[in-house]
């Protein structure tokens, strides 16, 4: 453990936090993706209502949201220029599709609440809303099975003198990335599913998504045994780390505690207890793969330290963390306050 | 199509069309911002609807813009991975504080579109300014990191390796003040006056309507000055271009010799095999004058300069030609406007000041893609001017054309429905 901290310099205080905001987005913007899940999986008599409801909880603050994600790309830049380079050459083609995603989803989502449509019109937009939202998750978690399974790293190798299939498309289009992606998605779609029934006004509605988020906890838990069981073949380097060190079985007790919690809490309709539980657990989940890689970003070639940026690169990126958070973290609280409770002018 | 022309062609796309939503989003919040204020202080409950009507009306336009934002943050990885190795540790700092202006703007973004009836009046005006305060921040920021590309300062290279880099000093380059400034009065000046070529085009159909005559006062008393004021700023972009990057004056105005007393050229066509401009009418000494305010100062020209460091003349020159006039005729509409209401007369009554408005809806958007043009497409060979050519910068994948269709056609569908959408909403208030 003093061997750990031991380690633990600026490089690896910056890494952290790139974790960190990623760790938001998935908290926020996984969610408002799950969102879209359960817009097109919106089934049964309330299915009108469901669909407002999702749309309601989101439209305040996905364009907030998803700013975490742009964070986490620029914080990456900043302090590790060549991981960034790395990625952008070799995971060209998810990337760009992640792009085409974001695009469509975005801008279906304000198309379909804008002006005055016909029913069908809405219906279209809520359609490429939807399937949006289902197909950029899956190629987010592509992206971090590529990049964890080693695969990023000998695709680049391969740069100059590979075949194209090699260098931009072996690396993440496989059964570990594809599985890896689909968990991606479970996890977005359980988070939604939570935060909604705890935003759910009426009891019927409540349960509708209590229902859904009972049956994503179960995918989950498939898809999370598929994709370890993919791994000890096609990425064993993660699959030692997620379960062969002595911290990983602490991290993975507490995930499991954190899921279980979750389950029972949703089971008990203690829904409060049941988001803070499901957060923890997916936050655990990222954090495990984080480790998992430790000291490396794109193992097994760059580590934290060998692909940071100039010291005073990441002294003025500190400077700029702790001033922006200082304005970021009260405005957030502001927002998410204001939304959480029923619209009533004071 | 080679993979770098696609490469630079789907760049150019993404920021075109990305441009001229970040100009609405730093200008449209200020303009609610002065109707919402209006009604504070009028009382009138016209404003207020105009406010609520012009937030409603640009949501869309916002949403677009932080989609086509986040395609570029990761673009300048995807197409210039070299370009984002080298210049990420020098212009990762003004990138990651405008990822905190973003953030500030999407927050009280959603607190001011959706917060009408959640919040006390006077807080959802200060989550207005706080809107508009972080756009041009954003705009600040991303701006100083294009200044640093045409003018890059804060690198020591030896050997053509880079052994020192100083981010502060990147950020403060000799170009990063001028442009900031160009590019925030762009901004008010294309948005105030396209929406006040809106309303004034609704007001030549039905004069009466005191909705549109206020919207008009409120987007002119943004966008006149600054379109007033814009050919002073271009004056000082273009004499920090003459020092600075002197093949990009002689490209912008087709200087193809060394010459004393150089004459400014108005219009013409660039012919590089002839090496002159044709067709221009020339104002003698007067480019001199400009440059350096000095009618025998020495401009030079394209000829000083090895031909592989020439950028494309046509659309460099015509882009500048292009410029100059659109906001020649904005600012001249505009001062007829202020001149018209220091005569305490309504420009809302003047017909033809209105016609004249109308016209110009548009010229300030076009000018803006066409003064993009003479920044990047002039900076060309070099991405970062004098350090790294575009060419070196590109990435290794090859079929750059699929993305770069993909976007193209993403883009225009996007751009056309935004269009139906808005113009529905416009008549929907006539
Ligand atoms: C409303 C839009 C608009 C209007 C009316 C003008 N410009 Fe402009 N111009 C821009 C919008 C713009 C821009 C798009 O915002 C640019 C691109 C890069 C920049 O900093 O600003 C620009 C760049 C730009 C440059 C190149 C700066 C560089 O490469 O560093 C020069 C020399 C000028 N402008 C000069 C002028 C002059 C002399 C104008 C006289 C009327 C003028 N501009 C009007
Ligand atoms: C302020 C932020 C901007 C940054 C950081 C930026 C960066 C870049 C980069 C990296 C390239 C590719 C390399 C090159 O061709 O030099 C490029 C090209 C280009 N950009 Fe920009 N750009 C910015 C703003 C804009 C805007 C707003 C426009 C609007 C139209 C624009 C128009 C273009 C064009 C036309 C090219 C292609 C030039 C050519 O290859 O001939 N840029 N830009
Ligand atoms: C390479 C260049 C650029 C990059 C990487 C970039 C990136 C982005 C990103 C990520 C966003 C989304 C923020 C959000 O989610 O709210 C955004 C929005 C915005 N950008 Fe850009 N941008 C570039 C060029 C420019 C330029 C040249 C300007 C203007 C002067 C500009 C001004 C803005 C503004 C004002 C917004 C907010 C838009 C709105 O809310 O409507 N950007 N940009």
């Amino acid at each position: 453990m003093s061997a750990f901290f031991a380690t633990i310099g600026l490089p690896e205080v910056l890494a952290g936090v790139i974790v960190l905001a990623l760790n938001a987005y998935v908290l926020m913007g996984g969610a408002d993706y799950g969102g879209g899940v359960w817009d097109l999986l919106a089934s049964g008599p309330r299915r009108d209502a469901q669909r407002e409801l999702i749309a309601t909880s989101i439209a305040p603050i996905w364009e907030a949201n998803h700013v975490w994600l742009i964070v986490v790309v620029v914080m990456t830049f900043t302090a590790f220029p060549s991981v960034y380079a790395t990625l952008a050459t070799v995971l060209h083609i998810p990337l760009t599709l992640l792009l085409v995603g974001i695009v469509l989803r975005g801008s279906a989502f304000v198309i379909r609440s804008y002006g005055k449509h016909s029913t069908a019109a809405r219906r279209r937009w809520g359609l490429a809303f939807a399937i949006a939202s289902i197909v950029s998750p899956v190629l987010l978690g592509m992206t971090i099975g590529a990049l964890a399974s080693g695969g990023v790293a000998a695709a680049s190798a391969r740069t100059a003198n590979g075949s194209f299939v090699s260098v931009y498309v072996e690396s993440w289009l496989n059964v570990f990335t594809v599985s890896v992606g689909l968990f991606a998605l479970a996890l977005f779609a359980f988070l939604a599913a939570v935060y909604l029934a705890v935003a759910a006004q009426e009891a019927s509605l409540r349960d509708d998504f209590r229902r859904r988020a009972l049956a994503a906890a179960v995918v989950v838990f498939v898809l999370a045994a598929i994709a370890l069981l993919s791994a000890r073949s096609e990425a064993p380097q993660i699959a030692h780390g997620v379960m062969g060190t002595s911290w990983a079985i602490v991290l993975h007790l507490c995930t499991a505690v954190a899921a279980i919690v979750a389950l029972v809490a949703l089971w008990r309709r203690q829904f409060r207890t049941a988001r803070v539980a499901a957060a923890a657990q997916v936050s655990l989940i990222l954090w495990g793969w984080a480790f998992a890689q430790y000291p490396f970003v794109v193992p097994p070639t760059l580590t934290i330290d060998g692909a940071a940026a100039p010291r005073i690169t990441l002294d003025l990126l500190s400077i700029g963390l702790v001033i922006g958070a200082a304005i970021l973290l009260p405005s957030l609280r502001y927002l998410f306050r204001i939304f959480a409770r029923p619209a009533s002018l004071p | 199509m080679s993979d770098l022309l696609a490469a630079r062609t789907q760049m150019a796309v993404s920021l075109g069309f990305h441009i001229i939503f970040a100009e609405i989003g730093i200008a449209m919040p200020l303009l609610m911002v002065l109707a919402e204020w209006r009604w504070r202080r009028t009382g009138d409950a016209e404003y207020l609807t105009l406010a609520k009507r012009w937030a409603k009306g640009s949501a869309i336009l916002f949403a677009v813009g932080a989609v086509s934002g986040t395609v570029l943050s990761f673009e300048l990885g995807l197409l210039w991975p070299k370009f984002m190795q080298f210049a990420g540790p020098i212009i990762g700092l003004p990138f990651s504080l405008e990822g905190f202006a973003f953030f500030t703007e999407a927050i009280f973004l959603g607190v001011y579109l959706y917060g009408w009836d959640r919040i006390s009046a006077r807080a959802h005006l200060v989550a207005g300014v706080i809107v508009a305060a972080s756009g041009a921040a954003s705009a600040v920021f991303v701006v100083m990191v294009n200044a640093w590309m045409n003018t890059p300062t804060g690198v020591t290279l030896v050997g053509g390796v880079v052994t020192q880099i100083d981010p502060i000093a990147g950020m403060l380059n000799p170009s990063t003040l001028q442009q900031v400034v160009h590019m925030l009065i762009a901004s008010y000046a294309a948005t105030g006056l396209c929406v006040a070529g809106l309303h004034a085009f609704m007001l030549l159909k039905k004069s009466s309507y005191q909705f549109h005559r206020r919207a008009l006062a409120i987007a002119l008393t943004l966008g006149a000055p600054a379109a007033i004021l814009q050919p002073l700023s271009g004056d000082l972009s273009a004499r920090t271009v003459a020092q600075w990057q002197p093949v990009k004056l002689a490209a912008l105005e087709g200087q193809f010799e060394t010459e004393r007393g150089a004459p400014l050229r108005i219009g013409g066509w660039p012919d590089v095999a002839a090496h002159r401009t044709r067709f221009a009418l020339e104002i003698p000494y007067g480019l001199s004058l400009a440059a350096f305010h000095d009618p025998n100062a020495v401009v030079k020209g394209l000829d000083a300069f090895d031909r592989d460091l020439w950028p494309p003349l046509l659309p460099v020159h015509v882009g500048f030609q292009l410029m100059v006039a659109l906001g020649t005729v904005m600012a001249l509409v505009s001062l007829w406007a202020a001149v018209v209401a220091l005569r305490k007369r309504s420009p809302s009554d003047s017909r033809w000041l209105l016609r004249a408005l109308a016209i110009v809806t548009p010229f300030g958007f076009i000018a803006t893609e066409a003064g993009w043009t003479v920044t990047e497409v002039g900076r060309q060979p070099w991405v970062v001017q004098g350090i790294l050519r575009t060419a070196d910068a590109v990435t290794p994948m090859p079929g750059l054309i699929v993305p770069m269709t993909l976007f193209t056609l993403l883009y225009l569908a996007l751009g056309a429905i935004v269009i139906v959408l808005i113009s529905a909403m416009v008549r929907e208030t006539a």
